[in-house]
């Protein structure tokens, strides 16, 4: 499990607006890697093109590499599908499907992967509420409705359906955004025991989550309104954080804004 | 600083306000009622529904007057406006009433369970007795069978328009679904008439009927859908993207049961819609006196029909027996609404 994902001269589109120019970032395996920056500077835009979730919008296209272990992603002959089973997505909002049941949410991704035997499915099932560290919360209830839960339950079940199909890696759009303090903490706790096993790319508005949870960080902005987003600098996350080389990533992170 | 707040005077505004306590408003109706009573019984006014009318307007304006004097002009304004529209709510349920109300009067007598299950074989137009059970057969086979034509049908060109359809093609089947809703009844029987009948031999029968009836529902099952298909967030279908599960399965597995309540009342309201078509379904299905089952073959009996038949004639007996029908006709309405409301309910998880 868990595989280097690597852009080069990655430029992403909207119609015809480019939204982000030319970034070329490695992503280590079972590492955290965080993407931090101003709004509209396209790090949500760079996310969702690690996994094909950015054509879902009409218009939207990119133009660059996008590698997995050597593999182009967004080749001739590549199931965009198949791709975002390999790499998970975990969304800003918690979004469980609202039909379902605790049980069928985590179980929706297995499911319609052909897995149908109903002893895998409660084993996968419980593996992944376990390892988003809601198993203790919701044993009792699996077959009531996923959004009875709270926003942070939720977005652990979230979690637990996105890890349930065994992807490679995981990607976070702020997912805490929408959460209190404890249940961040949850979240945050759970990235670091997830990283042994899957290499995490997230997004965040949180500079001091970002120092927290990640090994890596990717500083983003843009010259201006209406310009395209670009990646400044990549480096540890210790060093971005006390001794960055570039002057507007010091910047950014001390406060001073521009 | 204080200038500014003080040319204005907004500070000094009190957030006290006098208002009209409960009871004199009672009294200003009964008040209002009495001078209505004063104004029939000693001019040439006259008439239970002119008095109506009299008594709630001058209820109104004298609450109104009171609370300007008192409350101050925008309660008063306030207090016009929610009278109207509980003056309204009740006019428009006062029709309501009344149709259901004659209804029940009227076909009372008649109803029962030898009534449902009876047809007039053996019943002439000057004898008691006799029922609607053929065309309570034939109405149901009839609009389940234009059910089962154009729901999969609707649904799925609504799926096409919001799922898979540019913009532009969209577009343009979406216009010629609203030109599709303009077409007359009568004209989608006479489509069915001429094409069915005339050109492809086939006889009257209960089919042809639901043929027509199913062009009726058509669109109002595509419009509804559409607009339920479309209120589905965008937030789940990326979740379902986001699984690896393909694009036909987020749409089978987790848009349709996400619209599901909203596509079941657009099909109950396309069904309410085509259960009391007369037209098309006489001029393509005909009439029967006898239990006709099936659909495919021979003239068939329909509620909607047998109304409009029994109902022209001369007969106590037929006129009775129309009313018996239209009760009915709306039970069954009925009954087929609360079955598709809990059919949905039942899909619904317990949140705790």
């Amino acid at each position: 499990m868990a595989k280097r994902i690597e852009t080069s001269g990655l430029s992403c589109y909207y119609g015809n607006t480019k939204a982000v120019d030319d970034v070329s970032i490695t992503i280590e395996p079972k590492s955290v890697t965080a993407l931090i920056g101003p709004s509209g500077c396209g790090k949500s835009t760079v996310l969702r093109s690690l996994n094909r979730m950015h054509e879902v919008i009409p218009g939207a296209r990119i133009e660059g590499k996008v590698l997995l272990d050597d593999e182009d992603i967004y080749a001739s002959g590549i199931d965009p599908a198949a791709v975002r089973r390999t790499i998970g997505m975990v969304f800003q909002k918690p979004n469980p499907f609202p039909t379902m049941s605790i049980f069928d949410n985590v179980a929706a991704g297995l499911r319609l992967n052909g897995i149908r035997k109903k002893a895998d499915l409660q084993d996968a099932v419980e593996r992944s509420l376990r390892g988003a560290n809601l198993w203790e919360e919701v044993k009792g209830r699996l077959d009531k409705a996923g959004s009875g839960l709270s926003g942070g339950q939720q977005q652990r079940l979230c979690i637990a359906r996105a890890i349930a199909v065994e992807p490679q890696v995981l990607l976070m759009d702020e997912p805490c955004s929408a959460l209190d303090p404890i249940s961040t903490l949850a979240i945050e706790d759970l990235i670091a025991q997830l990283k042994d096993r899957f290499t995490i790319v997230i997004v965040t508005h949180n500079m001091q989550q970002a120092a927290r949870v990640s090994d890596t960080t990717a500083f983003f902005t843009l010259r201006g309104p209406g310009e395209p987003g670009h990646l400044v600098e990549v480096d540890a996350t210790q060093k971005i954080f006390t001794n960055p080389t570039q002057q507007r990533t010091e910047d950014y992170i001390t406060g001073r804004f521009g | 600083m204080s200038t500014a707040d003080a040319s204005l005077g907004l500070r000094n505004q009190s957030i006290r306000q006098a208002s009209l306590p409960a009871w004199s408003l009672a009294a200003v109706t009964v008040g209002a009622v009495l001078l209505s009573l004063l104004l029939f019984a000693t001019t040439g006014f006259a008439g239970d529904a002119d008095f109506l009318v009299v008594a709630v307007t001058v209820t109104v304006l004298a609450i109104a007057s009171l609370s300007w004097v008192v409350e101050g002009k925008r309660r008063a304004i306030d207090r016009i406006a929610t009278n109207a529209a509980l003056v309204a709510l009740v006019v428009t349920l006062i029709p309501l009433g009344f149709v259901i109300g004659y209804v029940i009067k009227k076909g009372r007598g008649v109803f029962g369970w030898s009534f449902l299950t009876h047809s007039l074989a053996d019943t002439g137009p000057l004898q008691a007795g006799g029922g609607v059970g053929h065309a309570i057969i034939g109405t149901l086979e009839q609009v389940l069978l234009a059910s089962a034509f154009s729901v999969p049908l609707g649904i799925l060109v609504a799926i096409f328009i919001t799922e898979y359809g540019g913009r532009r093609l969209a577009t343009a089947v979406r216009f010629l679904i609203d030109v599709m809703t303009g077409i007359p009844s009568i004209v989608a029987g006479l489509f069915v008439l001429a094409f069915w009948i005339f050109v492809l031999h086939q006889g009257a029968s209960g089919v042809a009927a639901a043929i027509a009836l199913a062009i009726i529902e058509l669109p109002i099952v595509v419009r509804t859908s559409e607009e339920m298909i479309r209120l589905v967030p965008a937030a789940l279908r990326e979740a379902s993207y986001a699984l690896g599960i393909p694009k036909w399965r987020t749409i089978l597995r987790i848009v349709l049961p996400t619209a599901a309540t909203g596509i079941t009342t657009g099909v109950m309201l396309a069904i309410a819609r085509v259960i009391g078509e007369t037209a098309p379904v006489l001029l393509v299905a005909g009439n029967s006196n006898y239990f006709n089952n099936n659909p495919f073959k021979g003239e068939q009996a329909s509620l909607p029909v047998y109304i409009f038949q029994n109902a022209q004639s001369s007969s106590t007996f037929n006129v009775q027996r129309a009313w018996g029908a239209a009760l009915t006709l709306i039970l069954i309405v009925v009954v087929l609404y609360v079955a598709a409301r809990l059919l949905t309910r039942r899909n619904q998880l317990a949140r705790r």
